[in-house]
C-alpha cells in the first residue's frame, strides 16, 4: 500500500506513457529503474520545497526591514544561522548517502549474472536500422531477422551489441536502460521481461541523418509462442506459389538481391535487412511505416521521400513489376 | 575618488591621465584599442548578437517539433540548426561572455587601471571573431556543421562525413579557446598581481573569486577539447587514426577527452554565475553576505571535483561497473558545494534590507530554476538512472535549467546591474521586470515538460516523431513556452537599447554597492580611476566615512599601473602597461589564416606561421626606455 502510495505520482505519469516509456516498466531491470526514479524523485522533491520554504521564509522576514533603515551593515556571520548552515549541510549529506547507496544496490542488480542459460541475441546497429541474430537452440547457427526483438516472458536474455558503422545506443525504456553500440567494442545487457506485450525501441545515440528513424518493435510474448515464431524465423522462405508472386521473386532478385538476403532463394545480400520473414514484421524501415503491401511499394519506389537519406536506393519498376514484388514480399511469411 | 586636498591640481592630473591612457580618436583608435572597457564591451556584444541568432535556430526547432510530423525542416536542417545552436550557445556565447565580464569588470573591481596583459585581450577578442566569423560565415555557404555540439567519431571521421562541416567544427573550436585561454590567463594575472595594496586575497569580492576560479578552471580544461578537435582534425586531414578502430584507434578516447574538458565547462559557465549572484544579492540585501569563507571553499569544491567526474556523460558505454560508483558519488557531491551556496544567498536575504530591484528578481528566478537543474543533476549523476535519462529530453531539460537558469539569468541579472556602469544610465526598472516574468515563466514553460517527455522516452536530437508516441501536446506546450520567452528576450533587448539614451542618469553609484567599481564615473573613464585605492575590508565603500584612503605615486604621463604581491597585496614595483597597437590585430588575422588554411591542407602549418611569426615579433618588439622613466623592468 504505502508502496503503491509511494508511485502516484509516477503512475499519473503512467497514465499517459506509450509504448515507449520509462514509466511503464515490463521487466525486472526497468521496473528497479524505476522503483529508484521514483526514490530520487522523492528526495530532490522534499529538497527543492525546502528550498522553496526557506526562500519564502526569508523573502517574506526581510519585508519587514525595508522601510526601516537603508543603511547597508557589514555583518558578521550569526552563530544561529551557522548552526543551520552546518544542519543543512548534513541534511545534503544524508540524502546524497541514501541515493548513492540506492543507485550501488540497482547497478549491482542489474550486473547480476543470471544469465548461465540466457537466450543470446546478436544486435548490430546499422544507419539506420537494426541487424537482429538469434542463436538456434536445435542447431546452435544464427537465425537472422531485423527491426523487431522477439523476447520471451520470464527468460533472461543476453543482447549482445556491436555496430556495423558508428556509434548507436540501444535502448528499450519499458524493458531495460540503454546500452550504446559502439563499432570496435562488444556490449552487452541482460533483460528478463515480465510482462506480454508490444513495446517499442529507439536509437539514443546520435548517428547521423536519420537518426530519428532508426526504432525497432519489441514483442515480450510467452515461452512457447517465443519458441513457435523463433522456429517460424529459422526456416527458409517459402517458394511463391501464385503467378505473380512468381514473378516478384524474379524482379526481386534482379533489382533487390544485390543488398538483401532471402533465405532459400539466390538473393543473398548483406547490406540491408534480411527480408526471409518480412511479412511477419509490424513495421518496414526501421519502424518508419507500418507494415502493407502499400506501404512497401511506396518504399521501394520513393525511400528518399519517406526517409531522406536513407541508404535503399529508389528501385525504378514497371508498375507491374512493383505489384509483383509487393506480392512477393507479403507472401514471405 | 577622494584626493581634494587640492582640487585645482585633482582636475589636472585627471587631465593628463585622459590623455595618456585614451585611444587616438577615429577607426585608427578602434583597430588599436588595448582598453579592457572597449575589448570587453565588443566581446559582450558579440555574444549577445550570438544569443539572439541562436535563439533563433531554437525558435525554429521548436516550430519544428511543436507537432508529429511537421514537415517545416527536413533531417539535415533540423541537424544543423541542432549542431549551429549548440556550438553557438556553449563555445562562442556562454564561455566567452563570461571572460567578457570578467575582462570588464575585475580591474574595476580592483581599482585597476587596465588588465595584466591589454594587448592580449586585444588580439584575444580578434581572435574570437574570427572563429564567429568562420562559423557563420561558413552556415551562410552552407557548410553548416551538423552533427551536434560535440561531433562523436567515427561520425565525424573521414569515412562518415566527407566535405569540410566537421573541420570548420573543429577549426571553430580551436579559434575559441586560444581565445578563452588568453582571455583566462589574463584576468588570473590580474587577480593575482594587481589588487591594491590592502586587498588580500580574504578580501577580495566574492565576485573576483569566482572569476579566478572559473578562469584557472579554464586553463586546465580547454587543452583537453584543443586536443583532440586537433587530433580529429589530423585523423580527417593526414589520415592518422586516433579515432578509427579498424586501424587500432578507439572512438571512446574522444569521448573521454572530451568531457575531461566538457564537464568542467560547465562549472566555467556557472561559476562565474555564483559571483554576479553574490554581488547582486549583497548590494540588494544591503549587508554583506553571509557565508564568506563557506562561499569561497564551496566554488573551489565544485572547481576540483569538476575535473573528477566527466564520466557520467559516459556511464551508457559501457565502462566497468565500479568506476560507474564511483562517479556517481562524485557527481553527486557536488550538490554539497551547491547547496551551501543556495543556502548563503538565501540567509543573506533573510537577514537584509532587501530591495526588489530588477536584478534582484532575476536572482529569485535563478534560484527557483537552478536548484530544479540541480536537483535533475543529481538525478542523472546516479549511473543506472543515468541508463534511461541520457541522450533523452530529460536532459535536454536538465542541461538547460543548469545553463540558461544557472547562468543566463545571472547573467541578465548582472547585465541589468552594471549596465549603468557601463553605460551612464539606468535601465527601465518596468520594462526590465517585464521582460523577466516573461523570460522566467516561458523558460520554465517551455522546458519543465521536456522532463516528462524524457521519461516518456522521447531521445534527443530526433528531427520529427510519429503521432502515435503521444509527444505532441508536451511538446505543443513546450513550443509556446519558448515562444513567450522569445517575446521577453526582444523586451529585454529593446530595453537595452532605448535605455541607452532614454534611461535616467545613473550617477557613480545607482544602487549603494560596496566594492570598488562604484566609486568611480559611470562610464569609468579610459584609466579608470585617477589614483590607486587602498583597502581594509571586504566591502570598501560601505566602510568608514565613505571616504576612500589613496596611494599616490603613479606616472599620470605615461601608462603605468601598481603590481602587488600576489597573496598579501603589498605594492612591489610600478609597471609600464602596453599602448594602444595594431599588432593584436594583425597577428590574430594571420593567425586565422594559419587555422583556416590548415583546413585544407597540412602545409597551412608551416607557410602558415611564417606571417604569425612576424606579426608577434612587431608584437613584441622591445622600445628603448625613456631616460629617468621608472617602471621599465
Amino acid at each position: 500500500m504505502r508502496r503503491s502510495l509511494a508511485l502516484l505520482p509516477l503512475l499519473c505519469l503512467a497514465a499517459c506513457a506509450g509504448a515507449q516509456s520509462s514509466l511503464d516498466p515490463a521487466a525486472e531491470q526497468a521496473q528497479s529503474l524505476a522503483g529508484l526514479l521514483t526514490l530520487a524523485t522523492w528526495v530532490c522533491g522534499i529538497f527543492y520545497l525546502l528550498v522553496l520554504f526557506f526562500l519564502a521564509l526569508s523573502l517574506w522576514r526581510a519585508r519587514d526591514r525595508i522601510a526601516k533603515s537603508a543603511m547597508p551593515a557589514i555583518e558578521p556571520s550569526e552563530p544561529a544561522t551557522r548552526r543551520a548552515l552546518f544542519l543543512w549541510s548534513v541534511l545534503i549529506v544524508g540524502a546524497l548517502c541514501v541515493l548513492v547507496t540506492a543507485s550501488f544496490l540497482v547497478d549491482r542488480s542489474l550486473a547480476e549474472a543470471r544469465a548461465r542459460d540466457a537466450l543470446q541475441v546478436r544486435v548490430t546497429g546499422h544507419q539506420w536500422w537494426w541487424r537482429l541474430e538469434y542463436r538456434d537452440p536445435a542447431s546452435g547457427a544464427w537465425i537472422e531477422t531485423a527491426n523487431e526483438l522477439h523476447l520471451p516472458a520470464g527468460r533472461t536474455a543476453r543482447i549482445e551489441l556491436g555496430s556495423a558503422d558508428v556509434i548507436h545506443s540501444f535502448w528499450v525504456p519499458n524493458v531495460a536502460g540503454k546500452m550504446d553500440v559502439i563499432p570496435g567494442r562488444i556490449n552487452s545487457i541482460d533483460v528478463t521481461p515480465h510482462r506480454e506485450g508490444w513495446h517499442r525501441g529507439q536509437c539514443a545515440e546520435f548517428c547521423g541523418l536519420q537518426h530519428a528513424h532508426m526504432a525497432f518493435d519489441v514483442k515480450v510474448e510467452s515461452g512457447p509462442a517465443f519458441d513457435a515464431w523463433l522456429a517460424a524465423q529459422a526456416r527458409v522462405a517459402s517458394v511463391p506459389i501464385d503467378a505473380g508472386a512468381a514473378r516478384g521473386a524474379q524482379v526481386f532478385a534482379s533489382s533487390c538481391a544485390a543488398c538483401h538476403a532471402v533465405r532459400g532463394s539466390a538473393a543473398a545480400g548483406r547490406v540491408g535487412p534480411d527480408l526471409t520473414h518480412i511479412a511477419t514484421r509490424r513495421s518496414i524501415a526501421a519502424g518508419t511505416l507500418p507494415f502493407s503491401r502499400g506501404a512497401l511499394q511506396g518504399w521501394i519506389a520513393q525511400p528518399q521521400a519517406l526517409k531522406p537519406g536513407t541508404m535503399m536506393p529508389a528501385v525504378p519498376l514497371e508498375p507491374a513489376d512493383a505489384d509483383a514484388v509487393g506480392r512477393y514480399l507479403e507472401s514471405l511469411r | 575618488m577622494n584626493l581634494d586636498t587640492n582640487p585645482p591640481a585633482q582636475a589636472k592630473r585627471h587631465r593628463a591621465l585622459l590623455a595618456t591612457w585614451s585611444d587616438a580618436p577615429g577607426v585608427w583608435g578602434f583597430l588599436t584599442t588595448v582598453d579592457h572597457k572597449r575589448i570587453a564591451a565588443r566581446y559582450v556584444l558579440t555574444a549577445v548578437a550570438l544569443l539572439f541568432l541562436a535563439g533563433l535556430l531554437a525558435v525554429d526547432m521548436r516550430l519544428q517539433l511543436s507537432q508529429p510530423d511537421m514537415g517545416r525542416m527536413g533531417p539535415q536542417g533540423y541537424n544543423e540548426a541542432f549542431a549551429l545552436h549548440g556550438s553557438t550557445m556553449l563555445f562562442l556565447v556562454s564561455v566567452p561572455v563570461m571572460e567578457a565580464m570578467a575582462m570588464w569588470l575585475v580591474p574595476l573591481m580592483l581599482g585597476a587601471r587596465t588588465v595584466a596583459f591589454p594587448r592580449l585581450a586585444a588580439f584575444s577578442y580578434w581572435l574570437y571573431l574570427g572563429g564567429v566569423l568562420m562559423l557563420w560565415i561558413s552556415h551562410a555557404l552552407d557548410i553548416t556543421p551538423d552533427l551536434g555540439w560535440f561531433e562523436y567519431p567515427p561520425l565525424s571521421g573521414p569515412a562518415y562525413s566527407a566535405g569540410h562541416r566537421v573541420d570548420i567544427w573543429a577549426q571553430m573550436i580551436t579559434f575559441s579557446e586560444v581565445a578563452a585561454l588568453a582571455a583566462s590567463v589574463n584576468v588570473v594575472a590580474t587577480i593575482l598581481k594587481m589588487r591594491p595594496p590592502g586587498m588580500t586575497l580574504a578580501r577580495m569580492p566574492l565576485f573576483v573569486w569566482a572569476m579566478l576560479v572559473a578562469s584557472v578552471m579554464t586553463v586546465f580544461a580547454l587543452p583537453s577539447i584543443m586536443l583532440v578537435t586537433s587530433m580529429l582534425i589530423s585523423d580527417r586531414l593526414v589520415s592518422t587514426h586516433f579515432f578509427a578502430p579498424a586501424g587500432g584507434g578507439d572512438v571512446l578516447l574522444f569521448q573521454h577527452l572530451f568531457w575531461f574538458f566538457g564537464h568542467p565547462e560547465v562549472y566555467i559557465i556557472f561559476v562565474p554565475a555564483i559571483g554576479f549572484v553574490s554581488a547582486i544579492v549583497e548590494t540588494f540585501s544591503r549587508r554583506t553576505l553571509f557565508g564568506y569563507v563557506p562561499m569561497v571553499l564551496a566554488m573551489l569544491g565544485i572547481a576540483v571535483l569538476a575535473f573528477g567526474l566527466w564520466v557520467h556523460h559516459m556511464f551508457a558505454v559501457g565502462l566497468p561497473r565500479l568506476g560507474s560508483a564511483f562517479y556517481t558519488a562524485a557527481s553527486m557531491a557536488i550538490a554539497l558545494p551547491a547547496g551551501v551556496q543556495i543556502f548563503c544567498w538565501i540567509a543573506t536575504m533573510g537577514s537584509g534590507r532587501l530591495r526588489f530591484a530588477t536584478p534582484l528578481l532575476w536572482v529569485i528566478g535563478f534560484i527557483l530554476t537552478f536548484v530544479i537543474g540541480g536537483l535533475s543533476g543529481v538525478m542523472t549523476a546516479s549511473a543506472p538512472l543515468d541508463l534511461q535519462l541520457t541522450d533523452t529530453y530529460f536532459i535536454v531539460a536538465h542541461l538547460h535549467y543548469v545553463l540558461v537558469g544557472g547562468a543566463m539569468f545571472p547573467l541578465f541579472g548582472a547585465f541589468s546591474y552594471w549596465y549603468p556602469k557601463a553605460t551612464g544610465r539606468l535601465m527601465s526598472e518596468r520594462w526590465g521586470k517585464i521582460a523577466f516574468l516573461l523570460i522566467f515563466l516561458g523558460f520554465n514553460l517551455g522546458f519543465f515538460p521536456m522532463h516528462l517527455l524524457g521519461l516518456q522516452g522521447m531521445p534527443r536530437r530526433i528531427y520529427t516523431y510519429g503521432p502515435e508516441m503521444g509527444w505532441g501536446t508536451l511538446n505543443l506546450v513546450a513550443t509556446i513556452g519558448t515562444f513567450v520567452s522569445a517575446a521577453g528576450g526582444l523586451v529585454f533587448i529593446a530595453n537595452a537599447f532605448l535605455s541607452l539614451k532614454r534611461g535616467a542618469p545613473a550617477g557613480n553609484d545607482p544602487w549603494g554597492g560596496p566594492t570598488l567599481e562604484w566609486a568611480t564615473s559611470s562610464p569609468p573613464p579610459a584609466h579608470n580611476f585617477d589614483e590607486v585605492v587602498v583597502v581594509d575590508g571586504v566591502a570598501p565603500l560601505w566602510a568608514g566615512d565613505g571616504r576612500l584612503p589613496v596611494m599616490t605615486g603613479l606616472a599620470a604621463d605615461r601608462r603605468e599601473v601598481l603590481i602587488t604581491s600576489v597573496i598579501d597585496a603589498l605594492p612591489q614595483y610600478r609597471h609600464r602597461s602596453p599602448t594602444p597597437s595594431i599588432w593584436p590585430l594583425i597577428a590574430a588575422v594571420a593567425t586565422s589564416i594559419l587555422f583556416i588554411g590548415s583546413i585544407f591542407t597540412p602545409w597551412a602549418l608551416v607557410w602558415g606561421a611564417v606571417p604569425v611569426g612576424v606579426a608577434l615579433a612587431a608584437w613584441f618588439w622591445p622600445k628603448r626606455p625613456r631616460a629617468g622613466a621608472g617602471g621599465q623592468e
